[in-house]
């Protein structure tokens, strides 16, 4: 479906070349409407946030692994600091980079590529998404240049400590953190509706629910688990500010407040949205597998139904966060139960994944690299949470580093390895030149051991009794044991790795950029529709005169008594 | 898998760590199984020239019982984990054994033959510690106060209520298994049965501000004997009480008004 905005600006540069359509600067890179431009500034701005997050990760492992020295580049960690750095690690990681990339960059890339329309249904609103994004991120980065520094209350903020500055210490910082996390979700919302209203509505003509790709599906699924849960989390964002501002006291005990309503709120939010950046991820997982494996999707209504099932059950487990926290034990035991059923559709849509490999015929190029590697990881950190959920073994592990490490093996597959999977994917549609297979490789495995290196010895010092949140673990006469330091720096040499690897991504792209081969429209003899189109696709996607029309399912590869093996969803019979 | 690591200390400890084994058989299993068919896939599936791919969907029934056999599976280990799992936090978070208790003395090879009561307060950055005295009372003239140590008996049964004077903090004592947190405003009662001497560490676990990191405590477990004669040479210093105040303030740390205490449902 074409917009009507978009009819009366572009109409005339789809069947000529760009060329006497010349855009100025200012609309092409800071008011394009158009979602590919909008996808790649997400895309760059997740980067360079993860860049600021990976940093503070730098810092406070080099602190925990060798502590009081003066980190190269910092300086020395003081207790406050270390609190500031973890906090907005978390934040900007999970609200800066995984959300914005995930979602809304790869959403806005290929949702509109692959159902076979022009752009977004709203490109404005989307425009105004990303400007909301861009300054909620400033203000972020802001606040921590403010005096006594950024928010150090944790990424979870539980009050009373980020809602009263004489017991956070941070006066401005913990007010800049959540206005701008308030602003994130905004810019988020916005998206949402755009991703929604886009693949129900502007689907190429032939195109039925069951034959959209597996992708679009999840960022759907995933934009309305966000759109559902934030509600909460944003009246509760609003009454903590008033807390921190004009003295209300929603979450004081003293004047009749309770601190354990944020602690619902904010979960109530913050588990679905571990499903809003997973599923996202899993999507780009599918379609990638497909493809170098040359398979159909193993039960892809299977798959579409336990995600189903997963976002619902997802608004049923948020107080496994909770179990020691104070609430009415008894809770804990439903909680329980919700927790591990969640398990089953989780499991069921790995096993979808790995069953598709049966009788492929695999390719390992890089983004099939990343995919496999993201169903091998995140088993690790599926399996890991069941040892959280079950209320009678989290009574030991709450807020150990085993927590850390098990969240860490759920969200970097999805934020980290589902990134470099789908920019590797997708890298020649958006910029028309072919990545660098060997330096591509290399990033690879680094990158793979640098993580693995981290976090598996991080499961055994929390296992060991490692708690977190602490700068330094000297105070703990039972946590001062050689072993445990060992594992530390294990883990701190982990991180550096990984940091190390990013050089050669970071070369891969000056490399592809500059020398890289010319990318054909379709690379990989995929069938969705991104790979009907030019590299890079102009304005517009596709030919104004020749909008696609839809005739099967996205993955029919290795169809019998076909010469090739695989069938364009958009090739007539 | 746990008391390789961490002593066991408390009567729940092994309890609690068999659960963590249970887990962590049922999970390993299914963790090797699955990453062994995942590796065996790609390694037999790779891309060999002139062989072609087979054209399956995944709707032959022959095929999907190879996902619903192990799904089925799947939902029989939650059972059996949710059983464990809910039975262990019964006993350790939602009961409150009394002395004698058969449940507690059966299950749990706990002597339990007396209680012990302990009010434990948290505050940015210390734990304070409040006995009852001869009395059995809080609140009392015979009170004793301390701070940064606990002392407790072994073979006791120690109820405990924890409060936090400004923001949230956790109560954890790694080598008892037992971890719960302080809200202000609120009461949480709770129990431990200490099985041997010795000093552990008492740790916050929930991040409490500037000087989260340091704020750490200790829990000595005595004989009985021992305890009573700490808690008769402490009686004296703790009439003292005022020095401490000093180190406690601004408000009045012991005198602070008790919240009405939470419901802690009994069995």
């Amino acid at each position: 479906m074409t917009t009507t905005e978009h009819k009366h600006d572009h109409a005339h540069d789809h069947s000529h070349d760009h060329g006497h359509h010349q855009q100025s600067f200012f609309m092409k890179y800071m008011w394009s409407t158009d979602h590919k431009m909008i996808a790649q500034q997400y895309m760059w701005t997740g980067v360079f946030m993860a860049c600021i997050g990976g940093f503070f990760a730098y810092c406070f492992r080099m602190q925990l692994a060798f502590p009081g020295i003066h980190v190269p580049g910092y300086g020395q960690v003081a207790p406050g600091e270390y609190n500031a750095l973890v906090t907005n690690h978390g934040t900007i990681m999970i609200f800066w980079f995984a959300m914005p990339v995930l979602i809304a960059a790869f959403g806005n890339f290929a949702i509109p590529l692959l159902v076979g329309c022009d752009d977004m249904v709203f490109p404005r609103l989307n425009r105004l998404s990303y400007q909301v994004f861009l300054l909620s991120a400033l203000i972020l980065i802001a606040s921590f240049f403010v005096p006594n520094g950024g928010f150090g209350g944790a990424w979870t903020a539980y009050p009373p400590l980020s809602a009263n500055a004489s017991y956070s210490m941070t006066t401005l910082g913990s007010s800049m953190w959540i206005v701008a996390v308030a602003l994130e979700f905004v810019a988020f919302l916005m998206g949402g509706i755009n991703f929604i209203t886009t693949a129900m509505n502007s689907r190429a003509p032939g195109m039925k629910m069951f034959d959209v790709p597996y992708v679009v599906w999840m960022i759907v699924v995933a934009s309305i688990l966000f759109m559902c849960s934030v509600g909460p989390l944003i009246a509760g964002a609003v009454m903590l500010f008033f807390d921190q501002n004009f003295g209300t006291a929603f979450f004081d005990p003293s004047r009749g407040g309770d601190p354990i309503l944020w602690q619902h709120l904010f979960w109530f939010f913050g588990h679905p949205e571990v499903y809003v950046v997973l599923l996202p991820a899993m999507g780009i997982t599918a379609e990638i597998i497909c493809t170098f494996a040359r398979k159909k999707l193993f039960g892809y209504k299977t798959l579409l139904y336990s995600t189903f099932a997963t976002g619902i059950i997802s608004f049923f487990v948020w107080a496994h966060h909770q179990f020691i926290a104070g609430i009415d034990p008894r809770m804990a035991n439903i909680f329980t139960v919700t927790t591990l059923i969640i398990s089953i559709p989780i499991a069921e849509m790995m096993f979808l994944f790995i069953a598709t490999l049966f009788g492929g015929s695999i390719r390992f190029h890089v983004p099939m690299l990343w995919a496999l590697a993201f169903i091998g990881e995140f088993l690790l950190g599926g399996v890991t949470g069941i040892f959280l959920g079950a209320s009678g073994a989290d009574i030991y592990f709450h807020d150990t580093y085993f927590v850390l490490a098990h969240f860490h093996y759920t969200f970097v597959p999805i934020a980290v390895i589902g990134f470099f999977a789908g920019f590797t994917y997708w890298f020649p549609k958006m910029y028309g030149k072919m990545l660098n297979e060997t330096l591509g490789k290399i990033h690879f495995w680094g990158t793979i051991a640098g993580f693995n290196l981290i976090f598996i010895p991080l499961f055994f010092t929390g296992a060991w009794g490692d708690h977190r949140r602490i700068y330094n673990y000297d105070h703990f006469p039972e946590l001062t044991r050689p072993e445990l330091q060992d594992l530390r720096i294990a883990a701190t040499c982990g991180l550096l790795l990984m940091i190390a690897s990013q050089a050669f991504f970071l070369i891969n792209l000056i490399v592809s950029f500059s020398r890289g081969k010319k990318a054909p429209n379709n690379p990989y003899n995929g069938n969705t529709l991104d790979w009907t189109t030019p590299s890079p696709p102009p304005h517009g996607n596709f030919p104004h005169d020749n909008m696609p029309v839809v005739y099967r399912g996205p993955y029919e590869y290795g169809v019998p008594g076909r010469a090739t093996d695989f069938w364009p969803q958009n090739e007539k019979a | 898998m746990i008391d390789w690591l961490v002593p066991q200390v408390s009567t729940f400890a092994a309890e609690i760590d068999n659960v963590v084994n249970l887990v962590g058989i049922i999970v390993g299993f299914w963790f090797f199984l699955t990453l062994g068919v995942f590796f065996y896939l790609i390694w037999r599936y790779r891309y060999q020239p002139g062989v072609p791919t087979t054209y399956v969907d995944g709707t032959n029934p022959k095929h999907k019982r190879f996902i619903s056999i192990p799904h089925n599976l799947i939902l029989v280990c939650d059972v059996i984990l949710i059983v464990f799992a809910v039975k262990a936090w019964v006993h350790v978070k939602q009961t409150l054994p009394e002395p004698g208790d058969p449940s507690h003395a059966d299950h749990h090879h706990g002597q339990g033959e007396q209680v012990d009561k302990v009010r434990i307060i948290a505050q940015q950055w210390a734990w304070s510690f409040q006995y009852p005295g001869a009395d059995g009372k809080f609140d009392t003239e015979d009170d004793v106060k301390d701070v940064d140590e606990l002392h407790v008996k072994r073979g006791f049964i120690t109820h405990w209520e924890l409060m936090s004077r400004d923001v949230l903090h956790s109560f954890s004592v790694p080598v008892f298994r037992l971890k719960q947190d302080a809200i202000p405003g609120r009461v949480v009662n709770g129990w431990f049965e200490a099985t041997q001497t010795g000093t552990y560490d008492l740790q916050c676990t929930e991040i409490c501000g500037l000087a989260h990191g340091i704020m750490l405590g200790k829990v000595v477990v005595e004989t009985p004997e021992q305890r009573d004669l700490w808690m008769t040479a402490h009686a004296l210093v703790g009439a003292a009480a005022p020095i401490l105040a000093l180190v406690l303030t601004p408000t009045q740390a012991f005198d602070m008004p008790t919240p009405a205490p939470t419901p802690t449902p009994n069995k």
